[in-house]
């Protein structure tokens, strides 16, 4: 059974230690012929979250405990996250001893993408789930050796709505949008942009073909997040990805000096 | 579709308290910046107290209306979304105090 959260692996039953504090009985009271049974009112006052949240709050713990920095990358689907892995990967994975985690519904397409690279990586499908959770990265990190770790990016389900809801216990939240998906998603997704810290805008090598507004865009993030850190990049022709380099390790070097 | 998952938790959180009681009524709140849909929650419930103490509970979600301070100028006023400009400088950058919630408030056991 699994120390932590208390769990068997199979994801489903109850968790025993997770009980409130009510434990209190009631006394069904007999009067006359019928049983009268009072309705009782419970205080719950409990976050729906709480769980995910607690469970977040014990991962990010642990990878402070071992000097490992962690990025979350979220987007819709298609927005190129693998690629920018695969060459964010290919770039500092000489200087850091990474590893890599894989959220999708179905496939291991992704995690075969990452493997290619030499880095430790971890599949997990989420079947019908729209979204990683905390519970699901305290498992997949199992067969990381998280002491020797720099670097953990967690790639999360494609989709701009969900995994904005759910503390992994990451360091920061990365939004990854890219310019053949129109400028306004800051706007329509806004949950996300205003849950993540840095915003990838991704594809730029395409801007002479599409009509996307990159100084709108800016300004629309800045609208829902006006402190979100914006790069400009190609994951796949590496532009601009210099400055992205320079903030992750930045952040890194405050982190594991700590 | 997070709302399933949210509401396999409001399940999970009820059982815990309820402590093998059968549930009547459970009262929930939800923020309407929290990003979580009412309705979508209501077609979820349905669907995940079946076979639990929960089976039959009446379902109320209380709805949480956005408030907000201007980072820059202080003002306070309602929020209905994060992009909304301050009302009085017009500036970005809101402090949420107010609709962000997600909680089981109380619970009916009989």
């Amino acid at each position: 059974m699994c120390t932590t959260c208390g769990c068997d692996d199979d994801h489903k039953h109850d968790h025993p230690h997770d009980h409130g504090d009510d434990h209190r009985h009631t006394h069904h009271h007999h009067h006359g012929e019928g049983e009268n049974r009072e309705a009782k009112r419970l205080a719950v006052e409990t976050d729906i979250l709480a769980r995910n949240n607690r469970l977040a709050a014990e991962n990010r713990a642990m990878f402070a405990r071992h000097g490992v920095f962690v990025l979350n990358l979220v987007s819709s689907p298609g927005s190129g996250k693998t690629t920018i892995l695969e060459r964010t990967l290919g770039d500092l994975g000489g200087k850091f001893c990474c590893a890599v985690i894989e959220g999708d519904q179905q496939t291991d397409n992704d995690a075969q993408r990452i493997a290619a690279t030499g880095v430790p990586v971890t599949q997990i499908n989420t079947g019908a789930g729209c979204h990683l959770d905390a519970h699901m990265v305290c498992h997949g990190v199992e067969s990381f050796d998280l002491h020797a770790l720099d670097l953990l990016l967690i790639e999360n389900v494609g989709n701009l709505v969900c995994p904005a809801s759910f503390d992994l216990g990451e360091n920061h939240k990365v939004v990854v949008l890219s310019v053949t998906e129109g400028e306004d998603k800051p706007l329509k997704y806004p949950q996300m942009f205003r849950a993540a810290d840095v915003m990838l805008l991704n594809k730029t090598d395409l801007l002479p073909h599409v009509e996307f507004d990159v100084a709108a865009c800016r300004e629309m993030a800045r609208r829902v997040n006006p402190a979100i850190t914006i790069f400009e990049v190609s994951g796949r022709t590496g532009a601009g990805m210099a400055a992205w380099y320079d903030w992750l390790a930045e952040r890194m070097r405050a982190v594991t000096e700590d | 579709m997070h709302e399933l998952s949210i509401t396999q938790s409001v399940v999970d959180i009820c059982q815990q308290h309820a402590a093998g009681r059968r549930v009547s009524a459970v009262v929930l709140e939800i923020g309407e910046l929290s990003g979580v849909v009412p309705e979508a929650v209501e077609f979820c419930f349905e669907a995940c107290v079946q076979g639990t103490l929960l089976e039959g509970a009446a379902l109320t979600i209380e709805r949480i209306q956005g408030r907000g301070s201007c980072a820059g100028c202080g003002a306070e006023f309602p929020v209905s979304a994060y992009y909304d400009p301050c009302p009085s400088c017009g500036g970005h950058g809101i402090a949420i105090s107010a609709g962000e919630e997600l909680r089981v408030k109380e619970l009916e056991v009989e």
